[in-house]
């Protein structure tokens, strides 16, 4: 058998030293009523050349990067992904282990998180990251779980223009009752402030924003930490790694708990998953974080080495008490963003994220200048924005599809409010040739 | 091990009464079990327990324990220090590493509890 | 035996020596490519000063990494008998598989008419998994085991909420894994423990004295975290029927019953698969994993969109179930980990995974019975694909704890069982082979644990020191708490 080692006669020795005459007498526990009767029915195996056709044929049928410019983005971007990436998540030294709970022969993993938490801290000028969260949806939702902690309070305010999916995650994820969430409708594509003001009092745990927003806004957030900080409430912050290459972090502003999705740090798109929950607060608070933590100490002989610690907070320690059920994590996606941020260091992120910033500029000018695009907001954004189409959406995209663009993302799946708008992310792999002949050929529709 | 003056409780607390005022800490046998202890979460001075009430936890790095009081009344004073040197409670169970105070409602809960040979008589009995 | 000692004192340490203190203030290694068009800036939004990140060339990097992994252990380093975590061989084709482009280049919102390929994938995983599961439907959302746990327990909420029947508490084993307890309570329910009995299952009487119309479920582990299967499983879920609530199966232990028996057959009603432990994909030194839910028809409108379906002319689509609970993530799950899991199930087929069980099940009673007296097993019966031996005796006798023989372990070469559960058993040690190891890694390894239980009687200092050739020796945990370091920044170090 391909992966099963152990040969005929080594079973049949093995049996004999059980006391057993057959595999199946070691099953005898399984009622009779319970036991499969039959084979499992599951498609004929394949060797490996075979498995390997079909597996390219299906990887085939699909429209990848390689094949069509896109300009989706949405929370899932297709920035480059440079070679030294892969090369090191690649080690079967780091991706065959398992979470480093024997910190002597794990001080690979551990250092690479303790490196992946410092680069965190720097980005988002947090003084706290955690090891990983599933992704940005997740970390989201147990931000609230956690300001609901740190203020003892069971009420959050989250405004609208925080990613749809980010919002469903968390009412799925308090929809036991938990926290209560109240929804703030979003302005011009960003949080409605007044709005956001009529809502909160002294019951609320935390006011939860995203810059940029789902609609590629950046928000004011000194206002906003302001409200919550006045309410006695956290100021919780999603946010895009990239964009912080040149984008003032939300740490300065007064953000309590900062968290993203950290897939364009180095990670596939990979048809959404896994991504990279990014999780990042206050020292202070540290005692309510979800999440492992890596920390420098040192051993027995005085030398420098990393452990998991504050594991109390965890399930495997404090169980229903616990701080969140996390367990596993997204530890392989932080090894590659620590990877990525190492390669690209803070001239080639600021570089990257002025490119993107630039380049989607660009693209929303000449969009609007062909005519069959609106303006819809007016606060300044990163590298996404949104625009309504004077047309159908789902033609016009069939159209460009056929011209080998992914040509945004309709809104109008996700909100009949949204209906007609279109979210463009503009990466710095688009060059400019790219961006006019998309250009041209909206112009051509 | 467990001194004479002090009374104990089966989750391994003491109390030491000085007039109306109770001290509270764990006893050797809990610190040992619980090995270096790295944090100790206090209550604030001022609130109310009854017999019973957890008002805090304990860690070491692999578990963590909840303190119960074994007598009812105000809390009047926690040991602040432990909160930079929590391994006091380790070196010195019973004297620099004590946790709260507590104003007696009913200094009579007292006397339901184990003097040291009962206690060491429930150590050896739980072992 | 060497000591630390005998370490080389010209040799740089493999680890200790961050990214950060490496390369110049000059190097650089991935450069932003050149500006095609104007340059745009963020005005008031403009970051002031920049984040200090490395500064390396592209060889300081491979080099670092390289040394980091060579502090490492993996399943392709040695023998990993991690018990509860499954930790076989991870196939190479299946990394292969998710990196090709049409897989790892493709976006999730992409019309479906372009991603046809990678939903057939999907939906063939979805079927091959509820054929395991013995369940009809499948989402392949959750990220992670525990996740999966949220996902099926959160959906059985909303069917017992649909019934009019919200129900207050969950009942969970004394020997659980402590996602189970934090799961309930994250779910709003109340956790309720449930004794075993002297066998090591569930204590079916005291089960029936904890079921009531107010219990929504109970979650049990089956086989269990003692590498127990519960014989009287048919009767638990019998009885958790019968007051109307419903059983959850943590599928953790799946690698012992692949093809021999499933979840659905026993009575269960929702199970989640750990696909990086029973179907082979790795670890990622703590994940990604994948933690997908099957269930009931009866529970199948609840679970969280969107799934794959199929469409009257044979096309993939997106479809979200008419009552489902909404999401628990962005996305349509950890594509990545799913392509390397349905790899491996078509690599397999029905049988190739039934002998998975098997000989899962073979090997860790081989190793039971080899460690014969030395090595006291907890509950002294035929086990499935673990079993947990207790140091409680060595402790008494020789004052050497569990945690000292797992420190040895590692002098030795091997990764330690896992240690300190499950709670029930005085100083545990669980011990899981899986099938992908031959019998003479398994014969050398019981011949070293022997070896070891010698070590212990006759100089029990010698594991109180233990390991000695580690990259680190035991780390001061204490003071990671007390004294946090957890980030590096600027003003510690050169380089920035």
């Amino acid at each position: 058998m391909r992966f099963i080692p152990v040969t005929c006669e080594d079973q049949v020795e093995m049996l004999r030293t059980v006391g057993l005459s057959d595999v199946d007498e070691l099953f005898a526990d399984v009622p009779e009523a319970a036991r499969l009767a039959r084979p499992l029915a599951l498609p004929e195996p394949m060797g490996e050349v075979e498995l390997a056709a079909h597996l390219k044929e299906l990887a085939r049928s699909n429209a990848g990067a390689d094949d069509v410019a896109s300009f989706l983005g949405g929370g899932c971007y297709d920035h480059y992904v440079p070679a030294i990436v892969d090369a090191v998540v690649s080690k079967p030294a780091f991706f065959t282990a398992y979470t480093p709970y024997q910190p002597e022969v794990s001080q690979g993993t551990l250092q690479a998180v303790y490196e992946y938490q410092s680069m965190i801290c720097q980005l988002t000028g947090m003084e706290v990251s955690n090891a990983s969260m599933y992704d940005g949806a997740t970390a989201f939702a147990e931000a609230a779980l956690m300001a609901a902690r740190v203020t003892r309070r069971g009420r959050v305010v989250v405004s609208g223009a925080v990613h749809p999916e980010w919002r469903s995650t968390l009412a799925t994820y308090v929809e036991a009752g938990t926290v209560t969430v109240t929804e703030v409708a979003a302005a011009g594509g960003v949080s409605d402030i007044a709005a956001l003001a009529a809502s909160v009092g002294d019951d609320v745990a935390a006011i939860m924003v995203a810059s940029p927003t789902f609609y590629g806004r950046l928000e004011d957030l000194a206002p906003l930490a302001e409200l919550a900080h006045g309410a006695g409430a956290l100021l919780v912050v999603g946010t895009n790694p990239i964009l912080l290459g040149v984008m003032e972090p939300p740490a300065t502003f007064g953000a309590d708990i900062v968290v993203a999705e950290g897939q364009p740090l180095g990670s596939p798109m990979s048809f959404g998953g896994p991504g990279l929950g990014v999780f990042a607060c206050r020292q202070a608070h540290i005692r309510q974080m979800p999440g492992r933590v890596a920390g420098r100490t040192t051993d027995v002989d005085g030398r420098t080495g990393f452990v998991l610690t504050f594991s109390t907070r965890e399930q495997h320690i404090r169980r229903e008490k616990a701080t969140s059920n996390i367990c596993s994590n997204h530890a392989l996606n932080a090894l590659a963003a620590g990877v990525y941020l190492s390669a690209v260091g803070a001239e080639g992120l600021a570089g990257i994220a002025g490119a993107c910033v630039a380049k989607a500029q660009y693209l929303e000018q000449a969009l609007v200048a062909t005519g069959r695009f609106e303006r819809v907001h007016a606060a300044p954004f990163g590298y996404e924005f949104a625009l309504r189409y004077r047309g159908d959406v789902a033609e016009m995209q069939r159209a460009l599809l056929d011209a080998g663009f992914l040509a945004g993302l309709d809104l109008g799946r996700f909100s009949a409010d949204d209906a007609g708008l279109v979210l463009f992310a503009v990466t710095e792999k688009r060059t400019r040739a790219e961006l006019d002949r998309f250009v041209e050929e909206v112009g051509a529709l | 091990m467990y001194p004479e003056d002090l009374k104990y409780d089966r989750e391994h607390e003491w109390v030491r009464v000085s007039g109306d005022i109770a001290t509270i800490g764990i006893s050797d046998f809990a610190q040992d079990q619980l090995g270096e202890v790295v944090y100790v979460d206090l209550p604030s001075a001022g609130g109310t327990i009854s017999a019973g009430d957890s008002f805090g936890e304990i860690e070491s790095v692999k578990s963590v324990s909840e303190l119960f009081t074994p007598v009812s009344g105000e809390i009047v004073e926690v040991n602040d220090a432990l909160d930079g040197a929590p391994e006091t409670v380790n070196e010195d169970a019973y004297g620099a590493g004590w946790i709260i105070k507590v104003k007696l409602s009913d200094p009579t809960e007292v006397e339901g509890l184990m003097d040291a040979v009962a206690y060491e008589a429930y150590l050896a009995e739980e072992a | 035996m060497s000591t630390h000692d005998r370490t080389e004192p010209t040799r740089e340490p493999l680890t200790g020596t961050l990214i950060f203190e490496r390369g110049a203030a000059e190097s650089r290694c991935v450069e932003a490519p050149p500006l095609d068009v104007p340059v745009v800036s963020l005005g008031g939004y403009a970051r002031a000063a920049a984040p200090a990140l490395a500064h390396v060339t592209e060889v300081d990097i491979a080099r670092h990494y390289e040394r980091l992994a060579s502090a490492n252990f993996g399943v392709d380093s040695g023998f990993y008998p991690l018990g509860s975590c499954t930790m076989k061989y991870n196939p190479k084709i299946d990394e292969w598989a998710c990196r090709l482009p049409g897989f790892a280049g493709i976006h999730p919102y992409q019309a479906e008419e372009t991603v046809q390929g990678a939903l057939e994938l999907m939906w063939g995983l979805q079927e091959s998994l509820a054929e395991v599961a013995g369940l009809p439907a499948v989402t392949l959302q959750p990220a992670a085991g525990a996740h999966g746990e949220l996902t099926g327990l959160l959906t059985i909420r909303a069917y017992h909420t649909a019934q009019g029947d919200p129900r207050k508490r969950v009942l969970v084993p004394d020997s659980a894994h402590g996602t189970n307890p934090a799961t309930v309570a994250m779910c709003g329910y109340e956790v309720v423990q449930v004794p075993s009995d002297e066998r090591g299952g569930v204590d079916l009487d005291a089960l029936r004295g904890l079921l009531d119309t107010d219990v929504a479920a109970l979650m049990l582990t089956n086989p269990n975290t003692l590498g127990l299967f519960d014989e009287n499983i048919l009767a638990i879920t019998a009885a958790v029927h019968e007051v109307g609530a419903l059983a959850y199966c943590d599928g953790a232990n799946l690698n012992a019953i692949l093809g021999k028996t499933r979840p659905g057959d026993m009575g269960f009603d929702a199970l989640h698969i750990n696909l990086h432990k029973t179907f082979a994909t790795p670890h990622g030194g703590g994940g990604p994993g994948a933690g997908p839910v099957a269930v009931t028809g009866a529970l199948a409108p609840f679970l969280p969109g969107p799934v794959v379906g199929m469409t009257d002319d044979g096309r993939y689509t997106l479809v979200t179930p008419a009552r489902s609970i909404g999401r628990v993530r962005s996305f349509l799950g950890n594509f990545g980990v799913l392509v390397r899991a349905y790899t491996y199930i078509r690599a397999l087929g029905g049988q190739g995974v039934t002998e998975v069980a098997e000989q899962a099940v073979l090997s860790a009673n081989y190793l039971r019975v080899r460690l014969g007296d030395a090595w006291p097993v907890a509950y002294d019966r035929v086990c499935m694909h673990e079993f947990v031996l207790s140091g409680g005796t060595m402790r008494k006798e020789h004052g050497v704890r569990t945690l000292d023989v797992a420190k040895r372990l590692l002098d030795y070469g091997y990764h330690p069982p896992t240690i300190y559960f499950p709670l029930i058993v005085d100083e545990a040690m669980m011990i899981e082979p899986t099938e992908t190891e031959s019998k003479a890694t398994l014969d050398r390894f019981a011949d070293v644990l022997l070896a070891i239980a010698a070590e212990a009687a006759e100089d029990p200092d010698l594991l109180h020191g233990a390991p000695y050739t580690t990259p680190v020796r035991r780390l001061d945990e204490a003071a990671a708490v007390k004294e946090p370091d957890l980030a590096w920044r600027p003003q510690e170090g050169a380089g920035v």
